[in-house]
């Protein structure tokens, strides 16, 4: 019948103006006349009134037996417009429900509203729905199927699921989409509140996840995106369904209607990219990512899980800086959020937004200035932490305004660990306890208790030199005295208490003060009214510590006075005890020994020194003790209606009644020997000593202890060569200031840059260098004379560091100005060690070579080196063959410490009547070796030489002899090719001195070296290498695995290592020599294979892939 | 999501949907705090707050502020355009929504939420399929609510399709 009124109903259009025509005649129902009536009173209290008669006649109406259901439904209206208001109208749940069960659709509309307004899952009235929500699942009308599954799946009652549980699952298999829908969301809830219950039905879930409609496989999802969360492991097989599904997605083959502002589906694809997190693997999300890469809101999404992916940090990192920067404010503080989240692990990231965050710092709103806050927390170290915390205390003042107070709580705590553990790099005492004061007296009372805990831990425990501890503890007894001189009634009561701790701990210390004057400053802190019981407490333990007899006693009296009769029993206690301390001195230096607040205090937590006052009351007829839970459960019996005649219960109440007071063992009046298995009367002690044991330790002396990593990072100063060559400083000095923005700042900005060098200092290795120069007299604030020892100043040593992260050594000459002046402007060869060696000659030569090896990595092979080789030297030469007999015997005077390697050709350099020069290189693990050879044609005797990469010791060649020169060469800067340039110069005894110029080319790939790495430190490295670049290479695709094939060519030709292979990626790793890694990922693309090479040398990955092109063309 | 609530500018409540199961008080607690710190953030303020441990989400349209609270690991972005595809709904089911719509009708306000969330999430995001079930529902309604017409319309409308059948069985 329904769909016969469905089919007429929609086949006249009419009805929507209609339909329209009667939401305005609503308007002057009776609603619509409340609603008036309301808009047009003026106070709250009239409004009051008004509600008040409206429920009344509304409670009338709707217990009369005869309204009729429409009226009902016109009450129901109104009562729910009346909770909207804040007035309770419980009478009308009972009808609601009644109107969801007897009403005719429309009104049972209404009814289920009311019912899912009204009531919430834990409401009892909801057992009554369960009989109505059963009939209309069974009904034939699809709107009472849609609304029965509508209430269900917002609220059930979680024992009646199985009354209703078939019904439902029965609707998976209903012909209309809609109810497919809310069947399966309904599942869902039950899955939520009774997992188990719905287990049996996960194929069926399955079911809809294939169905034909986009609505009902979402709904599914969310399902699925619970199960994955749980469980993992159990739904890798749907991985590809997912892919598949999101997949079709974004290729936007979803119907029209599901686009939201031409995105297609959102919802849809960030549901599926949550579960796809959960599920799936590295490369998986890598290539989810790549899909939906496009769509930046979408994106950001994924940061926060996939920052540990290198390839989609790197992505996000890039769209972290465009929310970051941009001038969307929502978009700036999701930037900001993401920012937060990713610095954790590469605090790096922050650094190319720092202007941005100064700005925010200033910024008008609140969340986005503590975000920032946040932000900097997070890269704090120990150069910064200073300025950082200032900062913090900058916004304490904003946070009372805030009604947010976990971000209150948050902060402090923040900001108290800093200051806590930071203290080893606070500047002084005086700034340390500065800053805790204006903590406390700005935080007050809306800190967490084990904050002040943690800081009087602290001043207690202090550190390792004894004379700094008793400085610290002094200054704080100074600043608290003149604070409780000035308005102590300002303050919050967590620091009076943290105060009064203080005081009475260390006032000693002071010896000018005279306890009498810090007696009468706490006796005043008692009186003053706001002051809680608490604090009071607190005073009185401190007062008992200071009583020491003279002019403190009539202060002490007066109090002990007022307080011994106090109504709270722990106030009056403390009174007591100060009384009894204060006139018994004896006893007082036993229980408050001064300064002993390290020892822990012994506390017989059995009582068993009460023992003998136990029995004795036990045996005088005194109920015997009941533990605190047991006189619970006494007391709720008795709450009880009791038939039974009355007992003793008067002595069993007077018991438990002194009880309660017995904090103090000296005073305790009753107790028993039960009373041994009571936890908590090491309470005495408590208040001594401190409870710290909840106090996470976040910090550590070194600094924040999850973020240790970094901060070694920043520590990791490579040793500044004291014989650095003038051009290679100004080289250094010239890529510092490439990286500096060169645009002259004005003055606010330069104060900005100034504050963000202060806060980024010691972020990063590379591009922080940019602000060190500015920083160093910030640094400098940090040092501690006493204990600086861990935070020696990183960044000034890492001002002299050059680019080049090459040691230099002492034997690094004028090379450098050579070959910079020559042709080779772009590539420049450095030679950091230089050997030579001569193989045939005097013993002066060989002399002058042992002086040059020092401090040479290459000093223990020397003597092995100076192997006379003298058979060659008296080979004649005949010539008959000159070139080939030459590369012959020039192979034979190959140093013996090369004879396993392989060496390139010899190939002549330049040749005159007198010399023949000529030179090969060899590849050796970690460097690589030109050997050149000097063949003296003629018949005399003449000294040379070489300046290549730098000045060989003159040397004396006989003739037809072989003089060997051997030098180790490393790339500065990458090109594609290498070009050792040089002069030969000779004399002969009595000449003119000649010289000869020669050149010799090396390609880029006889420096690469392959690098192993493992696939984790190939994913740590690659975040943190700045130069790029992406080129797509032809593939060898005649074997089966043209991937592997292509790797393996590559791995031959250009020694790469490669690391791994999944699938259709591969990740390569390679080393320039003197460890300049060069990282690649290749992956598979439509024929081609996509190279991305990643460097922290500018240039090395552009000339690594043109040997890569050339390698592959080659093959 | 935890919680959806519209309020006026001058913090009266519009509609309240609430998806986890709360004592009254603390439902009355929870709204009051909340538009008391909407109210007072300025329109250049981002829209995102985070309260205890919610993130609030919220967005003024004209004079009405829509407000959701959202758990911990929601992304607030996604939030944000849920607020506004409910406003999109509203707006094309009224036709130019304004606060008097939702202020007079507000029980269709609710009805239009509880196609487009259920429990808590999104149900059914394209805008064409919420409003069919929402017309399906107001048909029936209006159907029952104005009988005597309907029956009438109706009853002319059978004998029409059924002489069209008859005709062209003859």
């Amino acid at each position: 019948m329904s769909d016969v009124v469905e089919k007429t109903l929609t086949a006249l259009p009419g009805l929507l103006s209609l339909d329209s025509q009667s939401t305005k005649l609503s308007s002057t129902s009776k609603l619509g006349n409340l609603i008036r009536g309301i808009t047009e009173l003026t106070s709250k209290h009239e409004e009051e009134k008004l509600i008040q008669r409206e429920l009344t006649s509304i409670k009338e109406q709707v217990s009369s037996p005869n309204t009729s259901m429409r009226q009902m439904k016109e009450l129901m209206v109104r009562a729910i417009y009346c909770e909207m208001l804040g007035y309770e109208a419980s009478f009308s749940y009972i009808h609601a429900i009644k109107l969801a069960q007897q009403g005719t659709a429309l009104e049972k509309r209404v009814g289920y509203l009311a019912v899912s307004l009204f009531l919430n899952e834990s409401h009892e009235l909801l057992l009554l729905l369960v009989n109505t929500v059963l009939k209309d699942l069974q009904s034939t009308n699809l709107i009472e199927v849609c609304m029965a599954l509508t209430v269900v799946s917002q609220m059930f009652p979680k024992d009646m699921i199985p009354a209703i549980l078939p019904l439902v699952e029965e609707k998976l298999n209903h012909p209309k989409e809609i109810i497919r829908r809310k069947a399966v969301l309904a599942l869902y809830k039950f899955y939520l509140i009774a997992p188990n219950q719905v287990q049996h039905i996960h194929n069926k879930f399955r079911k809809a996840l294939c169905d034909k409609d986009p609505g009902v496989m979402t709904a599914s999802l969310h399902i699925y995106l619970q199960m994955i969360q749980e469980n993992p492991e159990g739904y890798k097989d749907l991985t590809t369904s997912f892919v598949t599904i999101l997949k079709q997605v974004v290729g936007g083959k979803l119907p029209m209607d599901f686009n939201y502002h031409s995105v297609p589906a959102p919802w849809l694809q960030i549901q599926l990219l949550r579960i796809l997190l959960f599920c799936s693997t590295i490369f998986l999300c890598r290539d989810v990512a790549a899909l939906c890469i496009h769509c930046v809101s979408l994106f950001f999404y994924c940061i926060q899980p996939l920052s540990s992916f290198p390839a989609i940090l790197y992505e996000s990192a890039k769209c972290i800086g465009n929310f970051v920067l941009s001038l969307k404010i929502n978009l700036k503080y999701l930037g900001l959020k993401a920012l937060t989240y990713v610095v954790q692990q590469h605090p790096k990231l922050a650094l190319q937004h720092q202007m941005t965050i100064i700005e925010c710092l200033d910024h008008p709103d609140l969340i986005i200035k503590r975000e920032t806050l946040e932000l900097l927390f997070r890269i704090t170290n120990a150069q910064n932490v200073s300025v950082i915390v200032e900062k913090m205390l900058e916004f304490l003042p904003f946070l009372k305004i805030m009604l947010c107070c976990c971000i209150i709580y948050t902060l402090f705590i923040v900001l108290i660990l800093f200051s806590y553990e930071e203290y080893t790099y606070a500047p002084d005492n005086e700034w340390f306890i500065e800053t805790m004061s204006t903590v406390f007296s700005v935080g007050g009372d809306m800190m967490q208790p084990d904050i002040p805990n943690s800081f009087l831990k602290l001043l207690s425990e202090g550190f390792d030199s004894v004379e700094e501890d008793r400085k610290l503890r002094l200054f704080a007894v100074d600043s608290y005295v003149s604070l409780l001189q000035g308005e102590p009634g300002k303050l919050p009561q967590r620091f009076l208490q943290v105060i009064s701790w203080v005081l009475g701990e260390y006032s000693y210390l002071r010896e000018e003060l005279e306890a009498a004057t810090v007696l009468r400053l706490l006796a005043k802190l008692l009186d003053m009214k706001s002051t809680s019981s608490e604090t009071k407490s607190w005073v009185l333990m401190a007062m008992t510590k200071l009583c020491e007899g003279g002019a403190g006693v009539s202060v002490t009296q007066e109090v002990c006075e007022t307080y011994g009769s106090s109504l709270d029993t722990v106030l009056r206690q403390r009174a007591q005890e100060l009384q009894h301390l204060s006139q018994d001195c004896e006893l007082r230096a036993r229980v408050l020994p001064r300064g002993a607040g390290l020892e822990p205090l012994e506390v017989d937590s059995s009582l068993s020194f009460l023992d003998g006052f136990v029995s004795e009351a036990l045996a005088a007829g005194a109920a015997p003790y009941k533990a605190p839970h047991q006189r619970q459960e006494e007391l709720a019996q008795a709450k009880a209606l009791s038939l039974e005649p009355y007992g003793l219960s008067l002595p069993i109440s007077m018991s438990s009644c002194s009880i309660a007071d017995r904090q103090s063992p000296t005073l305790l009046s009753v107790s028993s020997g039960l009373s041994g298995d009571s936890p908590d009367l090491s309470h005495k002690g408590g208040s001594t000593t401190l409870k710290l044991d909840g106090v996470k330790r976040v910090w550590g002396r070194e600094g924040y202890l999850s973020e240790r990593e970094p901060v070694e990072e920043s520590a990791h100063v490579e040793v500044p060569s004291p014989l650095q060559s003038p051009s290679q400083q100004g080289e250094a000095d010239s890529s510092q200031s490439q990286t500096l923005t060169p645009i002259p700042t004005p003055q606010p900005e330069q104060e900005k840059q100034q504050l963000a060098s202060s806060l980024f200092v010691g972020l990063g290795s590379q591009s922080s260098v940019c602000l060190m120069g500015k920083s160093e007299s910030t640094t400098q604030r940090f040092r501690r004379k006493a204990k600086g020892t861990v935070s020696s100043s990183g960044a000034s040593e890492q001002i002299s560091n050059s680019l080049a992260s090459t040691p230099s050594t002492a034997n690094h000459l004028l090379c450098n100005n050579l070959l910079d002046s020559n042709i080779t402007s772009d590539l420049a060869v450095s030679s950091l060690e230089q050997t030579s060696q001569l193989s045939q000659g005097p013993a002066a030569a060989n002399g002058i070579c042992d002086v040059e090896l020092t401090g040479s990595d290459m000093s223990e092979t020397s003597p092995t080196l100076i192997r006379d080789n003298g058979v060659v030297a008296a080979d004649p030469a005949p010539h008959e063959d000159p070139d080939k007999l030459k590369d012959l015997c020039l192979r034979t005077h190959l140093p013996a410490e090369f004879s396993g390697l392989c060496h390139s050709e010899i190939t002549p350099l330049c040749t005159n009547q007198t010399l023949d020069f000529s030179a090969c290189h060899l590849q050796k693990e970690d460097s690589l070796a030109l050997v050149a050879f000097i063949y003296n044609c003629i018949l005399m005797f003449c000294s040379f030489q070489v300046s290549c990469v730098c000045d060989s010791p003159v040397q004396e060649a006989r003739s037809h002899s072989v003089a060997v020169c051997q030098y180790s060469l490393t790339v500065k800067r990458p090109s594609v090719h290498v070009e050792v340039v040089g002069t030969a110069s000779y004399q002969f005894p009595a000449g003119t001195p000649h010289s000869a110029q020669f050149s010799y080319k090396l390609p880029l790939t006889s420096f690469i070296r392959p690098l192993t790495v493992s696939t984790e430190e190939y994913g740590a490295m690659w975040l943190d290498f700045s130069h790029d670049t992406k080129q797509k290479l032809t593939l060898i695709s005649d074997g089966q695995e043209p991937l592997t094939d292509t790797l393996n060519v590559l791995k031959k030709k250009l020694q790469l290592h490669v690391v791994e292979i999944i699938g259709m990626e591969g990740i390569v790793a390679c080393r320039l020599l003197r460890d300049q890694p060069c990282l690649m990922h290749c992956r598979l693309h439509a024929g081609t294979l996509s190279v991305w090479l990643r460097s922290p040398v500018p240039d090395l990955p552009d000339c690594l892939m043109y040997h890569c092109q050339r390698a592959l063309q080659e093959h | 999501m935890q919680f959806m609530l519209l309020f006026s500018r001058q913090g009266k409540l519009r509609l309240q949907k609430w998806y986890v199961p709360l004592s009254d008080k603390e439902r009355k607690k929870i709204s009051r705090d909340l538009v008391q710190t909407i109210l007072a953030r300025k329109p250049k303020m981002c829209s995102f707050l985070e309260w205890r441990d919610l993130k609030i989400v919220y967005k003024r349209y004209a004079s009405l502020y829509f407000c959701c609270a959202v758990e911990d690991q929601d992304n607030e972005l996604i939030t944000l355009e849920i607020i506004h595809r409910y406003v999109e709904l509203l707006d094309k089911y009224f036709g130019s929504v304004c606060e008097l719509d939702i202020i007079f009708n507000f029980e269709k306000a609710y009805f239009i939420l509880d196609e487009f969330l259920l429990g808590g999430e999104a149900q059914e995001t394209s805008k064409k399929n919420v409003l069919k079930a929402i017309e399906q529902a107001d048909l029936l309604f209006n159907n029952y609510l104005n009988n005597s017409l309907f029956i009438g319309i109706a009853a002319k409308h059978f004998v029409k399709s059924s002489n069209g059948c008859s005709a062209n069985f003859a």
